[in-house]
């Protein structure tokens, strides 16, 4: 549940906000499209790629990801380039909150060893939730590379972690709260839609 | 406050209501009530009388306990007769009769003269020993009887409780035996080999709970034998906490056939069921135990229509540790002598199934009759004893055993709101118990 | 949750989370390395007032896993023989700073009694209490039978049910801790439920569960249940005269190869055995019962592993 990363204060209060939005639905297919390219270039090709996606919404993030990658060459299936890491049992938060049902791990192949393990999430935050990926990575075999991809990165980093793909840098305020909605795990008032606000105390 | 022995002051109660009826006067001096009604202000004795403003509360005859633990001797951690009975005098009593399974147990004319005294020395009520049908409770010979009725102790009520007197024909020979002296056999009725390892009521908690079920038919089938017993040798029967429906049933038929026997039922078995036993809270462990819902409402019925004939506490104080543990290593019985007053008021009063002079009849006058107290039950009028009680039935209060004058902390009232309280206790004239807190006791000498 | 102490009172809910959170316990299970950072630093104690090997275990691998420190403390002291006082052992656990207590006692409500008493704050599990409940072995076997259900239907196992299912539970119901677990936990899943016992090992009051009852296993299996979960029988309920003799026990109640072949000859190709082990075989389960391909039972004791993780960590994550 990455995007509790991005919502680590308690919503529901009564408190009322202001709410714009950052990047609508075309703007994260242009991202997504960008960071693909990115990735292909990166690597030099598609060669021992694997996207990872950090439940909740790195996951679907990965896979639209790995869609575009594969569109690049008919060779490739996209859903033998994309898994999900499950980082819950090695976050560093785990008194505090409610206690968290872990989410499958899915790792596409045989293993993890000698490949470029490219871990998607959605917002980047304090880089906590990419410091538990990288043990949960390291539990589960040796990759010769690990990167990242983020849709957004919202700065305020508490570990010595940066992304190796953004798809948009997004300076704010600590009191405010960055809510991506995706259509595949997302609804607001019943339509699925994709986005991201910004809220904040008004 | 002073008071001496032989000069006792005189009280002159104001505005009191004698078993609940109109607001009356009356004066208690020389051990005795010496004036009821109008006249009780003008009587000589009234000059210089201590004044005790009693409107709004209740007089009754001090409350006769047929069924109290002391544990003096050999249990002296968990109650002594002088804490127990103060507990029993800031309760409402002026009398209460001690079990006998003591250590040693109350089975010779020597242990049983031993507490007697003892209460004698405490003075805080009457202090009436029980005496062991069977040599230390063990079911198998009778105790010398006729000694301990002989004895400066006076016994006449005997019985094994806390044990079955389950052998049939030692029961029959204890109840023939009795009549010798106009004794009384009160049985604890639980047949043993039903009730091996039994933790709780056998029903559909203890299912649930995986708690050894003790089933009403181990207390059902000694009452009916037993009352078909007591018919046969035409003898006087007592039943211990009577606490199952199908117990009110044989008792009310064995009644109607013309047997003597009486029954007894704990303020507890009145109050809580076996839902209780949920929380493992073996403050809640008692024997008998906690019943349905059902069976308390047959005991209050039973009560209140006379088949069951008093109210016995059966306080049982137990040191925290035998408590404070595993339900199935845990002691059985509950403290009862501080709350028996306001629980009977809850549960018989307050659902209007019986008045304040009934209340006076099942914790006084009967009890009494049933030990052979002479001077305990009697009516409050005009030369009897002033045992009395003044009640302040509006008062409510919520349960802390820690504020009690027991030693025992297993009350499973606690924390419940109940009403009434006792104002003041007299016992033979002494305020025992004033403004409803331990006043002064009427130490007695070593002479019958 | 702050505590397990029974399946009586589990909510739907609760009892499929730890279900699904088992699932990925499960998957830990199969890699190499077969362990989670998630209760580093927490200190798991397994107090047992009885013995159970098997049980033990099962916690400490579970504890081990999730990185917890595991401390086993074998208390002494039956109702026989009273040795430290459980309040005052609780104390020193306190004292020695365990987050957790694994409990198993031969006394039915112990669990309860030191979770609601102050003389220990950590987390209590019920590892098997007298003869009330033991609701990991619960889980455990619904776990295991989602599972079989789930490959029956063809459907995902996390996040399902047991709607609709038959198990059949049979044996010693009157002093079996298992059997109360099962019973309450199947129902809350959604499973129909069958007790086949003697009369005599059936509680008073067992009329008013929400199962149904059956003297006669014969007639219960030519239904074609979903499962039959056999309960161990201790033998000594043969001289408390509960029946009167283990050869007439094993020919009404016991699963023998004539039963089994018989559910053969029915063609209920998807009716499971289980049993919560030990096996008295010959007894109340045949060999040939016990090691047909329709048991579950060696299942059951890899999922107990699963499951007991998915508990302690459940219960010791999150603010409680």
């Amino acid at each position: 549940m990455s995007s509790a990363d991005s919502n680590e204060k308690p919503s529901g209060t009564s408190v009322s906000t202001t709410s714009r939005t950052v990047l609508t639905g075309s703007d994260i297919e242009r991202v997504l499209t960008r960071i693909a390219y990115e990735i292909i270039e990166a690597n030099k090709g598609t060669q021992d790629l694997i996207l990872l996606g950090i439940p909740t919404r790195g996951y679907p993030l990965a896979r639209r990801i790995a869609q575009r990658i594969a569109a690049t060459d008919p060779q490739l299936d996209a859903d033998a380039l994309v898994g999900q890491l499950d980082v819950t049992m090695y976050r560093d938060d785990l008194r505090h909150g409610t206690s968290r049902t872990p989410s499958p791990t899915r790792i596409p192949g045989a293993s993890i060893d000698g490949k470029v393990v490219v871990l998607v999430d959605d917002v980047l935050y304090s880089g906590r939730t990419i410091r538990a990926a990288l043990d949960a990575l390291a539990d589960l075999g040796r990759p010769r590379i690990v990167r990242l991809a983020v849709l957004v990165d919202r700065g305020h980093r508490e570990l010595p972690i940066r992304a190796d793909h953004v798809g948009k840098n997004l300076p704010t305020a600590t009191s405010e709260k960055v809510r991506v909605h995706l259509q595949e795990t997302d609804a607001v008032d019943g339509e699925r839609v994709n986005e991201v606000v910004i809220e904040g105390a008004a | 406050m002073t008071s001496t022995e032989n000069h006792p002051e005189a009280f002159l109660i104001r505005g009191a209501s004698l078993l609940g009826g109109d607001p009356e006067d009356f004066l208690l001096a020389d051990g005795e009530i010496a004036a009821v009604g109008p006249d009780a202000a003008a009587h000589p004795r009234a000059a210089g009388a201590r004044e005790i403003d009693a409107a709004g509360l209740i007089a009754l005859p001090g409350m006769v306990d047929l069924h109290t633990h002391l544990r003096e001797p050999g249990r002296e951690d968990a109650e002594t007769v002088e804490t127990g009975t103060r507990a029993a005098a800031r309760g409402g009593f002026t009398a209460v009769h001690a079990m006998a399974n003591s250590n040693p147990v109350a089975d010779t004319a020597g242990v049983v003269e031993q507490v007697w005294s003892l209460g004698r020395r405490s003075g805080w009520v009457d202090v009436r020993p029980v005496g062991a049908v069977t040599v230390g409770l063990a079911g198998e010979r009778l105790s010398e009887l006729g000694a301990m009725a002989e004895s400066r102790a006076g016994v006449r009520v005997f019985s094994d409780d806390g044990i079955c007197v389950s052998d049939p024909v030692l029961m029959r020979r204890a109840l023939e035996y009795v009549k010798a002296f106009d004794g009384v056999i009160a049985q604890h009725a639980q047949e043993p080999r039903l009730t091996e390892g039994a933790q709780m009521n056998e029903g559909e908690v203890s299912a649930v709970l995986g708690l050894p079920g003790w089933p009403a038919v181990a207390e059902e089938s000694i009452i009916a034998r037993d009352v078909l017993l007591a018919e046969h040798v035409g003898s006087r029967l007592h039943v211990c906490h009577v606490s199952t429906a199908g117990s009110v049933d044989i008792i009310r038929w064995a009644k109607a056939r013309g047997i003597a026997v009486t029954a007894e039922v704990t303020p507890h078995h009145l109050l809580l069921t076996e839902e209780q036993v949920r929380t493992y809270d073996p403050v809640y462990k008692v024997n008998p135990p906690l019943r349905r819902e059902a069976d308390v409402l047959a005991l209050r019925e039973a009560l209140a229509d006379g088949t069951i004939d008093i109210v016995g506490t059966d306080h049982a104080p137990h040191p925290d540790e035998a408590k404070e543990c595993e339900w199935a290593q845990a002691a059985m019985g509950m403290t009862g002598l501080e709350t028996a007053l306001s629980v009977v008021q809850h549960t018989m009063i307050e659902t209007g199934m019986m008045t304040w002079a009934d209340f006076a009849r099942v914790t006084s006058t009967i009890p009494a009759a049933i030990g052979r107290l002479a001077d305990q039950g009697r009516p409050l009028a005009v030369g009897e004893p002033a045992n009395v009680v003044l009640v302040d039935p509006a008062h409510r209060w919520t349960v802390d055993p820690g504020t009690m004058a027991t030693m025992g902390r297993n009350s499973p009232f606690a924390g419940m709101e109940l009403p009434g309280r006792v104002e003041a206790t007299f016992y033979r004239g002494t305020p025992t118990v004033l403004d409803a807190e331990l006043n002064t006791p009427r130490a007695l000498g070593e002479q019958a | 949750m702050k505590h397990l102490l029974s399946t009586h009172d589990l909510s739907r809910e609760d009892a499929v989370r730890i279900l699904d959170t088992a699932e990925q316990m499960a998957a830990v299970g199969t890699r190499e390395i077969k362990k989670l950072p998630a209760l580093r630093g927490r200190t798991v104690v397994n107090l047992f007032y009885e013995d159970s090997t098997r049980t033990r275990i099962s916690f400490e691998a579970a504890a081990k896993r999730l990185s917890a420190d595991v401390i086993n403390f074998a208390a002494k002291g039956s109702s026989v023989s009273k040795g430290e006082s459980l309040k005052d052992t609780a104390q020193t656990l306190e004292a020695i700073g365990a987050d957790a207590v694994v409990l198993r006692h031969w006394a039915s409500g112990a669990p309860a009694r030191l979770a609601a008493t102050d003389w220990i704050n950590a987390a209590v599990v019920n590892a098997g209490d007298g003869t009330h409940e033991h609701p990991t072995q619960a889980l455990l076997d619904a776990f295991t039978l989602r599972r079989h259900w789930s490959r029956v239907r063809g459907i995902e196992s996390t996040g399902a049910d047991l709607d609709g299912m038959r198990v059949v539970i049979v044996g010693d119901v009157l002093h079996s801790r298992v059997a109360r677990s099962n019973l309450w936990l199947l129902r809350t899943l959604g499973a129909e439920v069958t007790l086949v016992a003697p009369p005599t090992l059936l509680p008073v009051g067992a009329d008013a569960w929400p199962c149904a009852i059956s003297f006669d296993l014969d007639e219960t299996l030519s239904t074609g249940p979903d499962a039959v979960m056999m309960l161990r029988v201790q033998a000594e309920r043969m001289n408390a005269a509960f029946f009167p003799s283990v050869a007439e026990y094993s020919r009404r109640w016991g699963f023998d190869d004539v039963r089994l072949a018989a559910l053969d000859e029915h063609g209920f190709e998807h009716t499971a055995i289980l049993h919560p082990g030990p096996m008295n075989r010959g007894f109340e389960i045949s060999s040939g019962a016990a090691d047909s391909k329709r048991a579950l039972v060696l299942e059951q004791v890899a999922n107990g592993v699963s499951v007991r993780m998915a508990v302690l960590y459940l219960l010791l994550s999150g603010d409680n």
